[in-house]
């Protein structure tokens, strides 16, 4: 298999159109199932099961955006970057539904216990810190901010990292003994993470053995 | 220092489980022939081939005072939607990887504290006792509840048979340890075999039923078969399924919950409002089958039988005995 280059405007327009409808897929089918079309179901328990969907389809869209810079680097496909915001937002928008679901279905916006949620619980102080982090990041995603931040938009998003940090230990500290999906998780993330740490050492390492040898130049 | 390693030898290694179970199969088998005492119960259970069992009724049950005139959950809900980790951790593994379930030829064996101990037939444990419909609310602890029509037989009344000693203080409950069967226990998730107590007032108590039948049928494989305990004033997990032992003690049995996290799960796990769980608020339930849009409803102290039992706690401090 070949990894191709360079793709065509037309190419990679096409491309993010497919992308759009696909990321959307999860959504339809959760509405589908709300409303009992077409065989799909929420189960006996809808409102939990709207929660966790829509959340754990936040935090795969969270791995599936911090895969693309590994992967570009792996592959050489560096126009891979050209569809990380789409993914971002995706993930911004699945967590915002997995917020609102919980907000409004289940805590009926009743103010007092959610604030005692946030409070209390600390799975949740830590899955509603990771989405207002989000909220920055989504709010800066267009090209005008990312020209207007110039290399400070970079740091900003650096943010990403502890978002998906966050994600993961929420979804751990929720489930009552059974960690292996959390596990699973946290270990793609890991690996994820991992890759830019040996990375960045790399290329340290890189640069700094380069200015001895011009030096040694005569 | 080595020390000598003690080499250990696990059961199946010993007999082949499927050579042992289909000789037990077949000699109950020719025992019911012989004896022709083909209850109805005893028979249409015992489907040979592997597919999900056909459930026999009970033919007249007898309604209880104790039943609650709250509706019950649909059959579906009661069925699809369980936990019982033996079969898997999600709420509708059970139903699915507990199809092929046999829980029959199935025996208790009752041991510990009593002047009676010895191994009993389903059919022998079951058969002196007229079993009720009993219509409870079940609180689990994950803050869902359901109501469900069980179909039982009172545990005090069972466990007299046995003619505990005043030695026992305690009940201690397990369920069947069968990786082969139950393939939730392939995994450590909980140390196996699942093991529950009560307090032995809290056995004896009239509420407490050993359940053996669910919407006047036999209990579907993913609901305990062939026989679990009820215990409706405290959280779910506390009504453990599918039994093998039943152990009268001296000292508090340790619950697999407990065991798993001692802090989140204590030994009494009475339902009550007042006392969260660690990690998320007890003072509310969601009622499945309410729908999407249907507010949570508040938790009742004792899922609502503080009547009948709050005064087995009267001196206790609840927050302590959570």
């Amino acid at each position: 298999m070949s990894f191709p280059r360079t793709v065509s405007a037309a190419q990679l327009r096409g491309l993010k159109v497919a992308l759009f409808a696909a990321c959307l897929v999860p959504f339809v089918m959760t509405v589908l199932a709300v409303f009992g079309v077409a065989g799909f179901s929420l189960g006996a328990n809808p409102v939990e099961e709207l929660i966790h969907r829509n959340g754990l389809w936040g935090l795969r869209f969270l791995l599936i955006t911090l895969a693309i810079t590994p992967l570009r680097r792996m592959t050489g496909m560096l126009w891979l970057v050209r569809l990380r915001r789409m993914f971002g937002l995706f993930a911004f928008f699945y967590v915002v539904v997995h917020f609102l679901c919980y907000a409004v279905i289940d805590q009926r916006l009743a103010l007092g216990p959610i604030i005692e949620d946030v409070i209390e619980r600390p799975y949740i102080t830590l899955g509603m810190t990771g989405l207002l982090l989000l909220v920055p990041l989504a709010v800066t995603s267009t090209n005008g901010m990312v020209r207007k931040l110039g290399s400070r938009w970079q740091k900003l998003h650096r943010l990403v990292y502890v978002v998906a940090v966050l994600g993961v230990w929420h979804f751990w500290w929720q489930v009552k003994e059974d960690i292996r999906e959390p596990a699973l998780y946290a270990a793609i993330l890991a690996l994820l993470l991992g890759y830019r740490l040996l990375y960045a050492t790399h290329k340290h390492q890189q640069r700094s053995v380069d200015p001895v040898g011009s030096h040694s130049r005569p | 220092m080595a020390r000598p390693r003690i080499p250990s030898i696990r059961s199946s290694e010993i007999t082949d489980e499927k050579v042992f179970l289909n000789r037990r199969q077949f000699l109950q088998a020719a025992g019911f022939a012989a004896v022709g005492a083909a209850a109805a119960v005893a028979t249409s259970g015992r489907v040979w081939a592997t597919q999900e069992r056909k459930l026999a009724s009970f033919p007249d049950l007898s309604e209880s005072p104790f039943s609650t005139d709250e509706t019950p959950n649909s059959w579906e809900d009661v069925t699809t939607y369980n936990n019982f980790y033996e079969f898997g951790t999600g709420k509708d593994d059970p139903h699915v990887n507990a199809r092929d379930f046999q829980p029959k030829p199935w025996d208790v064996e009752i041991g510990g504290e009593c002047s009676k101990p010895g191994v009993v037939g389903f059919e022998d444990l079951v058969k002196p006792h007229t079993p009720e419909e009993r219509i409870y609310r079940l609180r689990c602890v994950e803050a869902w509840s359901m109501v469900i029509p069980w179909v039982g037989i009172p545990l005090g009344d069972v466990l007299k048979r046995f003619e505990p000693t005043s030695k026992a203080r305690y009940v201690r409950f397990t369920t069947l340890l069968d990786r082969a069967r139950m393939p939730g226990q392939r995994w450590p998730i909980l140390s196996w075999p699942y093991v529950e107590g009560l307090r032995m007032d809290e056995a004896m108590h009239p509420l407490t039923i050993l359940a053996i039948g669910v919407y006047g049928k036999e209990l579907p494989n993913q609901n305990g078969a062939p026989l679990r305990l009820v215990v409706p004033w405290k959280y779910g997990f506390k009504s453990i399924k599918s039994i093998v032992r039943i152990d009268f003690t001296e000292d508090q049995p340790v619950s697999s919950w407990h065991r798993a996290a001692p802090h989140e799960y204590g030994f009494y796990a009475n339902v009550n409002p007042d006392v969260d769980h660690p990690r998320w608020s007890q003072a509310r339930e969601r009622r499945i089958g309410a729908g999407l849009f249907e507010e949570k409803q508040p938790t009742l102290m004792y899922n609502g039988y503080g009547d009948q039992v709050a005064q087995l706690y009267k001196s206790m401090d609840l927050k302590k005995n959570y």
